[in-house]
């Protein structure tokens, strides 16, 4: 099951060191270590519903919430 | 008459016929549109099994050029079963092991068949004009020992039309137009299927924007013969490029081109030979065949209208990668020619729409992997090849990267699972034998399974009792008796666990249902069932 209740121990250490391996990455760079880093993730949770669950949640969080102006 | 193409055999020479000068149609049980792969696997089914069939063709052989090469361990099973197998396996290259590089550094390899105990290899490379020689060979041979086949040459369907107890066909020929009848048409004509056209019925799916050169160049080389797939190659001949032996010392190498080209330049002799220069790091060898082709994947919505009936390329089409085409095609006309003899003997009429279930199903498969491979060679969008670009950068150092790399999921028969046809599977025992599933090969005696199964349904015994005929709806069943002690390998696949097992196999060689012993009324409802009555 997917879990999206708090889940990493130092948040603002995770944060830092996210940002950190972007730093001096040109845009198209980034993308490719994020591509990078999705894949390595995704293997790791492996199981099939998590991934799929992960994936709605991305998708569905960019999303304007209804009610909110257009 | 124009020939649209030209021919490297010419195997079915126009004759004059009897039908041409009779007074009235004459009519015929089964006629085939397409003496292609697929038309000349389903006559020579159907007459073998003794259903009088004619197949009629525009042209008389087969076509020149490059076209299937990769021909898979299903069709040669079914190859096997039709007589033609033996001199495929003879002729063509074995293997099967491929490689995937990106530039020169080799990222992933893959095994079809890590298993043994299979007669049949996982591939062989063919040239698509010898298999058609050889199956229309296999042909002749069975129309010396009275199969009732013919096949006429130069006769080109012209119109098709569904009168409600029969079809009316209009040909022409070099002596002028004639008109036959038919109880039921199969229209093997290919992607292009003019019959599919007489009847106004669409062919929906995607195009997808890339253009693949084929070189086929003889040479003497010592790669082995194994599939060799390169994206981003260093040979810098575009986004990828795939190399396969052949026999004959010709080998085929593809080369992607990307989507806006000069066509008419790029098919320049000098222009292909600079690519391939580039690639073999050497001039010595010689252009055999050359072509550009781009793909589709789509298909029709049904491939049975009423007594019309769709198969091979006029029914569904996918991108060569993977090797899906012939091979699904050939396996449309096994799954066919029982049910159309069967339908013909009286058999219900609702048989036929079990092979649109059982095909569109397959095609379904065939197209979505064929789809997913061409996504990752040819990303069609930014994040596509951004992803793309980074499952080959993991690949490299991280092996979980390398099960993404898709350079062709090559053609594997599909399970029809949840087909009418089946009876719920009561056998607990390994899935890959399930109902709806091929039977897989396992070797018995001094020889092999699927060799010793019937034409028709058998009752494989497996270390149980059951008769050694049960004729049922119509039909026979015969019975195969193993003693797994002496076939171990037919255990493994057939029974796991289970200590005995009994299964009903249908004349395609997939089976219809299983259970720990012969339980006979169970077993004759799912003869009943396999052959179109239903059982609720
Ligand atoms: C580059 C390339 C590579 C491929 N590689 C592979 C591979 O490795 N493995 C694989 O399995 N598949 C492969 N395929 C696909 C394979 O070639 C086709 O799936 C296969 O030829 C389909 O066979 P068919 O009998 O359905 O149709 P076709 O081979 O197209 O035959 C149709 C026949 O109908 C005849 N016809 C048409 N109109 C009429 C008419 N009006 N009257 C009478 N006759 C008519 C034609 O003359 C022809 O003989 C490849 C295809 C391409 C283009």
């Amino acid at each position: 099951m997917l879990n999206l209740a708090p889940n990493i121990p130092d948040p603002d250490g995770f944060y830092a060191e996210l940002l950190g391996v972007h730093e001096g990455l040109a845009p198209e760079e980034s993308h490719a270590l994020n591509a990078r880093l999705i894949l390595i993730l995704a293997n790791h949770i492996g199981d099939r519903a998590t991934l799929s669950a992960a994936l709605e949640a991305a998708r569905t969080s960019g999303q304007p919430r209804s009610g909110d102006a257009p | 008459m124009q020939d649209r193409y030209p021919l490297a055999f010419k195997l079915y020479p126009y004759a004059r016929v009897p039908d041409q000068d009779a007074g009235a149609p004459v009519r015929h049980p089964v006629v085939i549109v397409g003496a292609g792969p697929v038309g000349l696997s389903l006559a020579l089914d159907l007459g073998l099994r003794g259903t009088p069939v004619v197949v009629l063709d525009d042209h008389e052989g087969v076509g020149l050029g490059s076209r299937a090469l990769c021909f898979a361990k299903r069709t040669l099973e079914i190859m096997d079963r039709l007589g033609a197998g033996p001199d495929m396996l003879g002729k063509g290259i074995v293997w099967q092991k491929g490689r995937v590089f990106r530039d020169r550094d080799e990222i992933f390899d893959f095994d079809l068949l890590p298993e043994a105990g299979h007669e049949y290899p996982a591939f062989i490379n063919l040239q698509q004009p010898h298999f058609e020689r050889f199956v229309m060979e296999a042909v002749t041979r069975a129309q010396a020992k009275g199969a009732p086949i013919e096949v006429r040459g130069k006769n080109r369907v012209d119109a098709v039309k569904d009168t409600g107890d029969g079809v009316a066909i209009d040909l022409i020929t070099p002596d002028g137009p004639y008109r036959m009848e038919a109880d039921y048409v199969v229209a093997c004509d290919g992607a292009r299927s003019p019959v599919r056209s007489m009847l106004g019925l669409g062919f929906e799916g995607r195009v997808f924007e890339d253009n693949f050169l084929i070189a086929d160049v003889k040479m003497t080389a010592d790669f082995p013969t194994e599939r060799w797939f390169w994206f981003e190659p260093w040979f810098k001949s575009g986004d990828s490029a795939l190399l396969h032996k052949q026999p004959d010392d010709i080998w085929r190498i593809d080369f992607q081109l990307g989507w806006d080209i000069d066509r008419e330049k790029e098919l320049r002799p000098e222009n292909i030979r600079a690519r391939v220069d580039q690639m073999l790091g050497h001039s010595d060898y010689e252009l055999d065949w050359c072509s550009i082709y781009t793909f589709q994947c789509r298909r029709m919505e049904r491939f049975r209208h009423g007594r019309v009936l769709f198969a091979g390329d006029s029914a569904h089409q996918v991108s060569p990668f993977g090797a899906r085409g012939a091979n699904s095609g050939v396996q449309d006309a096994d799954n066919l020619a029982w049910k159309l003899k069967a339908v013909l003997e009286g058999a219900p009429d609702g048989l036929l729409d079990s092979y649109d279930a059982e095909r569109v199903m397959a095609a379904d498969e065939n197209i979505l992997n064929s789809s997913r491979s061409t996504d990752f060679l040819t990303p069609k969008s930014q994040v596509s090849r951004l992803f793309r670009n980074a499952v080959l950068d993991l690949a490299r150092d991280h092996p979980f990267a390398r099960q993404l790399i898709n350079s062709g999921r090559l053609s594997v028969p599909c399970i029809y699972d949840g087909s009418p046809l089946n009876t719920p599977d009561a056998l607990d025992a390994p899935a890959r034998s399930r109902p709806g599933a091929p039977c897989p090969d396992a070797p018995l005696g001094d020889g092999f399974l699927l060799k010793s199964l019937g034409a028709g349904f058998t009752l494989l015994a497996l270390d149980c009792e059951a008769p050694e005929s049960l004729p049922e709806a119509g039909v026979t069943a015969r019975r195969l008796s193993v003693d797994t002690a002496v076939a171990p390998l037919i255990r493994d696949r057939y029974l796991g666990e289970a200590p005995t097992g009994l299964y009903l196999i249908r004349p395609d060689q997939h089976v219809a249902g299983r259970w720990p012993t012969f339980d006979e009324p169970q077993v004759r409802a799912a003869m009943r069932r396999a052959m179109g009555e239903a059982t609720c």
